[in-house]
C-alpha cells in the first residue's frame, strides 16, 4: 500500500520557465490559486489565502524546505482537517504535516516535472475525504486537461 | 485532536481514530499480510483456523492479530463461545479515500501549472 503520492508530467516549456512558475510567489499563486503575502524563503513560513471559490476562508501555509535552482523546490505543509467554514481552524500548530517536492529535469521537448507528497502516515484516518484542499471538482479540470493535451 | 487515543475494547466500540502510521506498520510484516489476506474473503476465522497451516504458534498468531486490531484492521467478533477474527476494511478505505482526494487535487493543480507555463 502506498503512503505517498507521486505524479510525473511533461511540460512543453524550458526548465527555467517552469522553475520560475514554481518559486516566484506571484506565479505560483496564479496556477495554485493562492494569494501569497511574499516571496518564498528557505527556512521560513509562507502564508496566503486560498482563492478557490468556497475555500477563501482557508489560510495557505507552508514551510519552505529546499530551493535548489532548476532542480528541486520543496516545502512541508499542514494537513487541514476541516474545510467547511464552521469547523475550520487556522491553528495548524498541532496538524500533521506532509512534504511536497517538485523535481525538474530537462527533456527533449521541455521539462519533466515530478511531484511527490509524502508523510501521510502521520495523518489520522478519520480525516478522510473531508480534507479537500480547494478542489473545484474533477470534470471541468479533466476537460481542460484534454484540451491541453490535444492543443 | 487526540491522535493517540485508541480503544482496545472488544465489544460495541466506536471506531477509534487510527493513525495511518499504525496501518503501515501493521501491514509491513509478511505474517500479518498473510493473515489479512486470509481474512479478505470477509469470512471471520478463529485463531485456531488462522494458526492451522502456519509454522507459527497460536501465541505468535495472537500477537500479530493484536497488532492488526490496534491498527483497526481486524476486530474480534463473538460466535457462540468462541471469538472469531474479522477483517475491518474501514481503516484501509479511509486512507484510500483520503489519498485519492489529495491525488485528484494534484492532478488539477498540475494541469493548471501546465496550462500556465505552456501559454
Amino acid at each position: 500500500m502506498e503512503n505517498r503520492i507521486e505524479k510525473q508530467i511533461e511540460l512543453k516549456a524550458p526548465v527555467a520557465r517552469v522553475w520560475r512558475a514554481l518559486i516566484d510567489y506571484r506565479e505560483f499563486g496564479e496556477w495554485f490559486r493562492v494569494a501569497l503575502e511574499g516571496p518564498f524563503v528557505v527556512g521560513q513560513v509562507s502564508r496566503g489565502r486560498i482563492l478557490h471559490p468556497g475555500y477563501e476562508h482557508i489560510v495557505w501555509e507552508a514551510l519552505i524546505e529546499k530551493m535548489e535552482p532548476e532542480r528541486l523546490f520543496s516545502f512541508t505543509w499542514p494537513q487541514i482537517q476541516h474545510h467547511d467554514k464552521e469547523r475550520y481552524s487556522p491553528d495548524y500548530s498541532q496538524a500533521p504535516r506532509t512534504l511536497v517536492e517538485f523535481r525538474l529535469e530537462p527533456a527533449a521537448t521541455g521539462t519533466i516535472l515530478t511531484l511527490t507528497e509524502s508523510g501521510f502516515e502521520n495523518v489520522p484516518s478519520a480525516w478522510r475525504a473531508d480534507a479537500l484542499r480547494g478542489n473545484d471538482g474533477g470534470w471541468t479540470q479533466q476537460m481542460k486537461n484534454i484540451e491541453n493535451y490535444v492543443a | 485532536m487526540s491522535p493517540r487515543s485508541r480503544s482496545r475494547t472488544r465489544t460495541g466500540r466506536a471506531q477509534p481514530p487510527v493513525l495511518f502510521a499504525a496501518l503501515f506498520a501493521a501491514l509491513g510484516d509478511t505474517t500479518r499480510l498473510v493473515l489479512v489476506g486470509r481474512l479478505s474473503s470477509g469470512q471471520p476465522a478463529s485463531i485456531a483456523q488462522l494458526t492451522a497451516g502456519s509454522r507459527l504458534t497460536r501465541q505468535a498468531i495472537s500477537k500479530h492479530l493484536r497488532v492488526l486490531e490496534r491498527a483497526g484492521l481486524v476486530r474480534s467478533v463473538r460466535a457462540g463461545r468462541e471469538s472469531r477474527i474479522a477483517l475491518d476494511p474501514h481503516a484501509i478505505e479511509e486512507m484510500q479515500k483520503y489519498l485519492g482526494a489529495v491525488s485528484r487535487q494534484w492532478d488539477d493543480a498540475l494541469a493548471r501549472l501546465k496550462a500556465f507555463v505552456e501559454d
